[in-house]
């Protein structure tokens, strides 16, 4: 029962993570219909940043509180990563709105190949450890271990939602964006811009991101300029499984997804006698998509794309 | 003896809250050329879904050529011999106008995988038939010259003729016109009047969708009405143009 | 014409002296363009699920895997060594001839290709090329882990010793004297594959002109109006799974022999997306254009290896030649679609193509 709950309490923690990845998937891919295979790298980007900046933050100020380094790090990270998201959308994106379907998704691909190699470049390929800046010592109740990191990421994925919904549902940013996704023609007829739409959903996904990667850098201890695509393909498979364009989807489905992982890999060595191993954890994601396509096409909480007759 | 080519009767269709079709029937004879008109939102559209196998049918029975067919999969009910243009003309952009033709010769022609990649004989004179039949359908309907033009790039007149070489090459037993006429100039518009005319002079049966009430009433032998997803009236131009109901429902109560 | 023939004799023969020629500079030349031979083949039969059929696979690499496992295991001394059984029924070893070999891996990867389309035929475009992502990095995973309980794939440590290709006798793993003229190794593999991509290219072009090539574009341009023609979509789409695929599973069974060793690192997510590029960014359902897009994206890094020198030592070691060649692919993705969206060599505008070349 133990091992239950800490798994549980394991994919809660990756699947925060997945979520906050996964809204920013969804948010682009309901309002232009890209899948933004560059968006991993955007969270990679928003850790080593923010893992530089820690550095630097420490070497200048020693007697800084870890939380508080760790705070300023990752708002200025956020901050570099919506940079760059809202400049890859300006340069690249923008111009490809129109163009034969390929063209974007071979960008984006090409954006998330390039974005791996200059961090390699700039970082250097080895895996680097990142400090553990808040208290060590975990917590435990009912048999399972809760480290002080991974109740803050739980924190702060909780608020990061509350701020997303709030600003969705109740700014005037947030009713243009669900106009535009709902049908960007008719949207800009009223007087909303498509392109600052469009623009303010990139640097909102890249915020989100970067939330995520600090996260995932403090909850594993390292970073690496690979470390983002993996979990953003997974989180993609999340949101499509939870509904792609459906806000709330992106979050159930980042849940899920980060339940069944932990979960799965727990329990899949006991399931399949010892044939099949927790190395196979990766793929659950795709399995798990594959049957939800097949079983139901607009994921769980029903798909939300923009109507472009 | 008139020869029956549709027979329909009962369908209904619900979509959630929307009843869109409520038990609409008709019969088309052989060489007629049939009119289904209505104001937007009839279910004209729905309907023609339902027969050609888009929507599935919550209920109806479906007859074509005597013999009882079940419109489960579009590419089964094309075969069993209904062919149709969209309204919003869905020709294949990027082949040319002989491809696109080429294309519906693919039900009524056979050669496959082996003879493509070996060449055999009959690929090649099946390939000859179909190339040929693909011109001589361009040029009835009067698209010849623009047989190796991509099809995107024919004009918005000449795509919806490009659309029913295409659905005459299948061989129907029953063609389905949804709204050829949208979008034309009165000129246009002639010239379609008189490829429908050659078409049904060629023993054809046309089922035919329209919004342009004078073109319905001058090109058809006998009309069906609809209205809010119901039989509203039924009959030959004639008689539907002088149906109480039919004139309500088109120009409002207390007009004559 | 006149002029078009001699055009082709003269490109003709400048391939068929390539090698010869490249030979003099030393064989890691000849190498590369083995290499983009086999990427020509893959850009090929992608270009059938995407270019023709308009499927977007983007786990195209695991076709590939297929054809290499099954030539690997079937002519290395992996499974005798693993399986003492087989070992008893094959005291020479495993090594079975090519003739055999090659039809195999073509109908083993078809067949792959029809299990691993079949759950996506009612896909929406994007979602097809997340599930055959997805499928794609299933087949790298269980490539890497099958070493437990049974040792099938011998797992990240792949399979080594693999027989080179023999055919009609001739190995190819050997150099070749003909008449005091030497022919090194890598130049036997270089007319083997070069014939290969001559067959390739034929058969995707009859395909391309014929009933079931337009059957397929017509499912590209619009599903629902091929259906409405009489198309079975479902089965055409299967075939272009299964025609694709097993041009993939040949190229693989080649670069196994040709190589000697294989292991999961060399069929990851990168090369899928490498194999799609060079259609998209070539000129996609346009056989020039995709082999031009194979060549340049398969070679040109390559032989950009050799310019690093100097680049490597005004970095300070940050730039090498492998990062080097991952910049410029991703920026000629970036560059050559903000540009050129169709590809570099598209189809022509009023329909007529290579038709008259062929």
């Amino acid at each position: 029962m133990e091992i239950l709950l800490q798994q549980i309490i394991n994919g809660l923690v990756l699947g925060s993570m997945y979520a906050l990845v996964a809204l920013g998937y969804t948010m682009v891919y309901g309002i232009v219909n890209l899948i933004n295979f560059a968006h991993g790298e955007v969270l990679m980007v928003g850790a080593l940043t923010c893992w530089s900046l820690v550095g630097l933050l420490r070497d200048a100020m020693p007697g800084l509180p870890g939380w508080l380094v760790l705070l300023v790090a990752m708002l200025l990270a956020c901050v570099v990563a919506a940079a760059l998201n809202w400049t890859i959308e300006r340069v690249a994106y923008r111009r490809l709105r129109n163009s034969p379907k390929l063209a974007p998704m071979l960008t984006a691909m090409g954006m998330s190949i390039l974005l791996q190699t200059l961090a390699m470049i700039i970082w250097k390929p080895n895996y680097k450890p990142f400090p553990t800046l808040l208290p060590s010592t975990p917590y435990e109740f009912g048999g399972a271990v809760i480290t002080p990191t991974q109740i803050m990421i739980l924190g702060l994925t909780a608020v990061s939602l509350a701020v997303l919904m709030w600003l969705v549902n109740s700014t005037r940013l947030g009713r243009a964006m669900r106009a535009t996704a709902e049908n960007p023609r008719v949207a800009s007829l009223m007087g909303v811009r498509p392109d600052m739409v469009i623009a303010s959903t990139f640097v909102i996904g890249a915020v989100l991101a970067t939330i995520a990667g600090v996260m995932w850098a403090s909850n594993y201890g390292t970073v690496q300029h690979t470390m983002g695509m993996l979990p953003g393909l997974k989180a993609f498979t999340a949101a499509v499984f939870g509904g792609i364009g459906n806000l709330a989807g992106a979050v159930v489905g980042g849940i899920l997804l980060g339940l069944i992982e932990a979960i799965g890999s727990g329990y899949i060595g006991e399931l399949t006698g010892g044939v099949l191993g927790s190395h196979y954890a990766d793929i659950f994601a795709f399995i798990v998509l594959i049957v939800m396509l097949t079983l139901r096409p607009s994921g769980l909480l029903g798909e939300r794309v923009a109507d472009r007759a | 003896m008139a020869e029956t080519v549709l027979k329909v009767a009962g369908i209904s269709k619900r979509f959630g809250g929307l009843q869109a079709l409520s038990d609409v029937g008709l019969t088309i004879e052989r060489g007629q050329v049939y009119g289904l008109i209505g104001p937007n939102g009839a279910g004209k559209t729905t309907f023609f879904n339902v027969i050609t196998g888009l929507y599935t049918p919550d209920s109806g029975s479906f007859e074509l050529g005597g013999k009882p067919y079940r419109p489960s999969a579009v590419h089964e009910v094309a075969k069993a011999g209904i062919a149709r243009t969209f309204q919003n003309i869905r020709l294949f952009a990027e082949m040319t106008a002989l491809e696109n033709v080429m294309v519906g010769r693919h039900l009524r022609t056979g050669s496959g995988l082996l003879g493509a990649i070996f060449r055999t004989s009959s690929f090649l004179a099946e390939e000859r038939a179909i190339r040929e039949r693909a011109r001589e359908l361009l040029d009835y309907v009067g698209i010849g010259q623009y047989a190796d033009y991509k099809a995107r790039t024919l004009s918005y007149g000449d795509q919806r003729r490009l659309e029913i070489a295409r659905a005459l090459a299948t061989e129907p037993q029953l063609i389905a016109l949804d709204e050829p006429a949208a979008g034309m100039n009165a000129t246009e518009k002639v010239q379609l009047r008189e490829l429908i005319e050659r078409i049904r002079r060629d023993n054809r049966t046309v089922l035919l969708i329209e919004h342009d009430v004078k073109l319905v009433m001058g090109l058809c032998d006998r009309v069906t009405v609809l209205e809010y997803g119901k039989l509203l009236a039924e009959g030959t131009p004639a008689e539907v143009q002088h149906n109480e109901k039919v004139i309500e429902a088109y120009l409002g109560s207390g007009a004559h | 014409m006149k002029s078009n023939r001699f055009q082709t004799l003269l490109f003709a023969a400048a391939l068929l002296l390539l090698p010869l020629l490249l030979q003099g500079f030393g064989n890691a030349w000849v190498r590369i363009a083995d290499m983009a031979l086999l990427y020509v083949m893959l850009a090929l039969g992608l270009n059938i699920v995407v270019g023709y059929a308009g499927l977007l696979d983007l786990g195209y690499v695991a076709f590939f895997a297929v054809g290499a496992y099954l030539y690997g295991l079937l002519s290395s001394p992996h499974l005798t060594d693993t399986f003492p059984a087989l070992a008893a029924l094959f005291p020479g070893g495993l090594h079975l001839p090519l003739l055999l070999i090659v039809p195999l891996a073509a109908l083993l990867a078809g067949a792959a290709g029809i299990v691993l389309g079949a759950p996506t035929l009612k896909l929406r475009g994007d979602y097809l090329a997340i599930v055959t992502l997805g499928f794609g990095e299933i087949i790298r995973v269980f490539m890497n882990n099958l070493d437990h309980p049974v040792n099938i794939t011998n797992g990240p440590k792949g399979i080594d010793q693999i027989d080179a290709i023999h055919l009609f006798g001739l190995n190819l793993g050997k150099r070749l004297t003909v008449g005091g003229f030497e022919l090194a190794s890598v130049t036997l593999y270089y007319y083997l594959f070069l014939a290969l991509v001559l067959l390739t290219v034929v058969i995707s072009h009859r395909l391309e002109l014929s009933r079931i090539g337009r059957a397929w574009m017509a499912i590209r341009e619009d599903e629902i109006a091929a259906k409405a023609m009489g198309i079975n979509t479902r089965d055409m789409k299967l075939l272009a799974f299964g025609m694709g695929a097993s041009f993939g599973g040949v190229s693989g069974a080649m670069f196994a022999g040709f190589q000697g060793f294989i292991s999961p690192e060399s069929f990851s997510l990168m090369e899928s997306v490498m194999i799609v590029a060079m259609v998209v960014l070539g000129g996609i359902g346009h056989l020039p254009g995709v082999i031009l897009g194979a060549v340049l994206l398969s070679a040109l890094p390559e032989v950009l290896r050799y310019v690093a020198g100097p680049l490597q030592a005004m970095t300070g070691g940050r730039l090498d030649a492998a990062i080097l060649r991952q910049l410029l692919t991703a920026l000629a993705m970036i560059v050559v679609m903000l540009l050129r969206p169709r590809g570099l060599w598209p189809t022509p505008e009023h329909g007529k193509s290579l038709k008259h070349f062929l």
